[in-house]
């Protein structure tokens, strides 16, 4: 038994310790909103938050996450930078397919909440997520969006 | 693929409303209709012969009683925006809000063959254009029966009545009922006859050619949206499969089978059709466990589809297709080249290579399998085309089609991906794992296993021959592409005549040059072929295009200008090159030097695929030996539009793959085997990447052209030809890779 709190609720897994948190999430909780698109760390398909920072869930084992909370896109918009993320995405109609759209809305939700306002560079270095539909300047337009928000983030 | 829907024109037949032959008794919300869940063999019985297809209001609408409306979309949604614009087109002439509508995918069912009334694909970039007619005709009669409804309710004679968007509406009285009052009374009504069905003047359009939110865009932002490899039903097991290293080879045997069978929470273990397959109640069970068998395989003894030979090199394949010589085949004939040759001034030779290209869609393939107690089978999973995989999974079942029911959840990513490919799908392993073991199957496709069966773009070498005369301009060309097309591959068998998708964008170029030929020899690929976004067009315009630039090199033409002197009388390309130069501020080829000190150049590319004409304008500069593309510019003319944000958003996305295909991506083979089987070898587009791209749409009133692929083709020779000008060296072979 593993027991981790995946948004906001404590779950205790009957799972190996070594299998992949992506795995946990789609199949033994239902969460199928994080994808497996390589399964080695190469696309951010499955990317989630553990405590606040983006981790590719395909390459995390379940033990090394015992204990820590962890979120997932079923539960971004609870977070108040998470929902001006989406709301970024939707006001920039960034999704074509979507596919890879669940990791690139929790990779600048981690970029957003670590730095406010980040800079094009910042933002270039953060967000390395693939996107075969090629919404790479839409993403970059809404986190920008964000990222221009008064206040702090 | 153009070939594939060349299809004769027939007359589309008129609206009938089925509800009325008892089809399916009114839904419990008293929706307008009903035809869904529509048993599939109900309307094979009754409708084979007299269904016109997009004719049944039914079968496509329901409006629910708070006014919102479920359209079912003939046509598969994967990014394209289809969903919207079917929603835009349908509420349009029903006079409903685009934005009141949710979308699905249709069943597969003989309603739905609505391109050109006789079959249905989502591809060839050809969704709207084939069913626009159609599709506004299907909202009309909808709005028809509303109104008669509307007279009925009201009291009023149908000609005082009209409507507002979800609405009829009795202007003398400002008496009103809304849509979803009056769907349960539509329901019994006659079809319109067609006098009845008037469409909408284009001039009075509010949401067709309009900038319409997405549909699924919230969805999509926020992990809802459904994929194929998101389906749980009941009871389900998971599979996992490993792959021949080389197709045709077969399981020997397992060595450490008992290992295996041992293995935590594994069910069973499973020989197939040149795999093995584990399957267990968790799919990272099964995947652990069919990555740590060890199989001994061996080769077939019957024949088999495309067997891959154990020496392939694709290295090699590219060197022996460039100095093939056989029969070739002519696809396009004009002048006399001989005297062309024999007149010209200068002549000149040169040789261009493509690649193989993975679809590398980011949603791995997957299928889930059901048999149901009453001996049908229910199926989901990624597809462009329901019926045809109802068809071959009936095949592969051993039932009747109609006993199979095709879910078609989202599409991760299209491109081509998602036809009937022989050994290039899962779901005939899924089909087969259902049925040993009595229980429902999602199998998934690893990345490793996908990439190892996903069939490819066709890789080509072209060599070409022009004559040129004393001004230096082109009066020949000759193109001999050595390749096997896409079709003729996936059939593993030639056509009566040439393969159109082998050959398009190298024939078709609009160019007045009055001496040509265009041939084919035929090679065989020893790798799997398939569809890939822009099909033939995706290499051919990169090739011409390019060698026309050399051709203009070669004569001291500018290629901007002897483009447009190519184009003399030609009004619809013209303004279309000179769109895009406009648009990029101005023809400024370079090299020279920009702000921020780097040495750039530019070029251009010009494409006619899938009805739509497009031209393209590339910056470029070399970064530590590799091309960095700084801004593409690109001016689409599909002749008329319906969404012109969605447009923007297909050429963005077409200006990728064609940048990763010219940049990066190319699968390689050695020694039989496939090198590289995931994103860590085999290179896509990545963010940093992708330049600004600015998209101008022209609408010059031909007939609609498509919009999916069309932006894709003219990005790879702009690209090439910037690179070229820079450098003073051509580029002539894809992609570009290092730079020396
Ligand atoms: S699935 Fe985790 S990075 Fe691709
Ligand atoms: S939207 Fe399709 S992969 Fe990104």
């Amino acid at each position: 038994m593993i027991e981790l709190t995946i948004n906001g609720q404590q779950q205790r897994l009957d799972a190996e310790g070594d299998t992949p948190l992506l795995w946990v999430l789609r199949d033994d909780l239902g969460m199928t909103g994080t994808k497996y698109g390589c399964g080695v760390a190469q696309c951010g398909a499955c990317s989630v938050l553990v405590d606040g920072t983006v981790m590719r869930s395909c390459v995390t084992p379940l033990e090394a996450v015992a204990g820590r909370q962890i979120t997932t896109i079923e539960a971004v918009e609870k977070d108040p930078v998470g929902s001006r993320v989406v709301e970024a995405w939707v006001k920039h109609q960034v999704a074509q397919c979507g596919y890879c759209q669940s990791g690139q809305v929790m990779a600048a939700t981690s970029l957003l909440k670590q730095s406010a306002h980040p800079k094009d560079d910042e933002i270039e270095a953060a967000m390395t997520n693939l996107c075969r539909c090629g919404t790479y300047n839409a993403i970059k337009a809404a986190v920008r969006d964000v990222a221009s928000q008064g206040g702090k983030a | 693929m153009n070939q594939m829907v060349k299809l004769p024109e027939v007359p589309l037949g008129d609206p009938v409303n089925v509800s009325r032959r008892g089809f399916i008794t009114g839904a419990a919300t008293g929706a307008l209709v009903l035809g869904f869940g529509l048993p599939v063999g109900e309307a094979r019985a009754q409708g084979a012969a007299k269904i016109a297809p997009g004719t049944r209001v039914p079968a496509f609408l329901e409006i629910r009683p708070d006014n919102s409306i479920r359209l079912l979309s003939p046509f598969m949604e994967g990014g394209q925006g289809i969903w919207t614009a079917m929603a835009q087109i349908v509420g349009e002439e029903l006079d409903a809000d685009p934005s009141s509508f949710t979308v699905e995918n249709a069943p597969a069912g003989p309603d739905y063959l609505v391109v050109f009334g006789q079959m249905r694909i989502t591809g060839g970039s050809f969704s709207v254009r084939s069913s626009y007619d159609t599709m506004r005709k299907l909202g009309a009669s909808g709005r028809a029966m509303l109104l008669q409804a509307g007279a009925k309710k009201l009291g009023v004679p149908l000609a005082e009545l009209t409507t507002e968007p979800g609405r009829v509406l009795h202007k003398a009285s400002g008496r009103s009922a809304t849509y979803g009052e009056l769907a349960p009374h539509a329901l019994d009504l006659p079809a319109p006859a067609p006098a009845q069905i008037t469409l909408r003047d284009p001039k009075t359009f509010r949401w067709i050619g309009k900038r319409q939110a997405r549909l699924d865009i919230r969805a999509k932002s926020t992990g809802k949206a459904q994929f194929s490899i998101d389906t749980k039903v009941d009871g389900m097991l998971h599979a996992a499969v490993q792959h021949a290293p080389r197709l045709g080879l077969l399981v020997g045997k397992v060595t450490n089978e008992a290992e295996i069978k041992a293995m935590k929470g594994v069910h069973s273990v499973h020989v197939l059709d040149g795999a093995l397959a584990v399957v267990a109640p968790r799919y990272w069970h099964a995947r652990r466990a069919v990555e740590a068998a060890k199989v001994e395989w061996v080769a077939s003894t019957a024949p088999t589809y495309r067997p891959m030979p154990a020496d392939f090199s694709t290295e090699a394949f590219a060197k022996q297709l460039a100095t093939t010589q056989g029969k070739e085949e002519v696809a396009e004939a004009a002048g006399d080249m001989a005297a062309a040759f024999a007149s010209a001034k200068v002549t000149l030779s040169a040789t261009y290579n493509s690649q193989y290209l993975n679809h590398a869609q980011l949603e791995p393939p997957s299928a889930t399998a059901r048999f149901n107690g009453d001996g049908t089978l229910d199926l989901w999973l990624p597809n462009q085309a329901p019926e045809m995989f109802q068809a071959e999974a009936a095949k592969v079942a051993g039932i009747a089609p109609e006993k199979v029911k095709i879910h078609s959840p989202l599409l991760g990513g299209f491109f081509g991906r998602h036809f009937i490919y022989p050994h290039g799908t899962p779901y005939p392993q899924a089909i087969e794992l259902a049925r040993r073991i009595g229980a429902p199957v999602k199998l998934i496709w690893s990345r490793e296993e996908e990439f190892l069966r996903d069939p490819l773009r066709p890789m080509a070498a072209v060599r070409f021959r022009a004559a040129l005369d004393a001004k230096g301009l082109p009066t020949a060309i000759e193109a001999v592409s050595i390749t096997e097309g896409p079709t003729e591959g996936i059939a593993d068998k030639r056509g009566p005549k040439l393969d159109d998708s082998a050959l398009e964008g190298i024939t078709g170029k609009k160019y007045a040059i009055p001496n040509k030929r265009i041939a084919q020899i035929f090679v065989k690929s020893p790798t799997t072929l398939a569809y890939w976004r822009s099909v033939g067009n995706s290499m051919n315009d990169f090739f011409y295009e390019t060698f026309l630039d050399e051709v203009a090199d070669k004569g001291g033409q500018d290629p901007y200008a002897l483009r447009l002197h190519l184009l003399e009388g030609n009004a619809r390309l013209t303004n279309l090159l000179k769109a895009v130069v406009d648009l990029a501020g101005g023809w400024k080829p370079g090299p020279f030097t920009a702000p921020d000190g780097s040495k750039r150049a530019r070029g251009l590319g010009m494409a006619s695929p899938f009805g739509t004409e497009t031209a393209a304008m590339a910056e470029v500069s070399i970064v530590d030996g590799q091309v960095k593309v700084h801004d593409v510019w690109q001016a689409v003319d599909p002749g008329s539009i319906v969404n012109p944000a969605i447009i923007e958003a297909q050429v963005n996305s077409a200006v990728a793959l064609g940048l990763s295909q010219v940049l990066v991506e190319q699968a390689v083979y050695k020694d039989g085997l496939r090198e590289a089987r995931n994103f860590d070898g085999y290179s896509v587009l990545r963010p940093d990447m992708m330049p600004r791209v600015h998209v101008r749409i022209v609408e010059s009133g031909a007939p609609m052209g498509g919009i999916g692929e069309p932006g894709l083709p003219a990005v790879p020779p702009a690209v090439a030809n910037a690179v070229s000008r820079l450098l003073g060296k051509r580029m002539r072979k894809m992609p570009l890779g290092q730079i020396a």
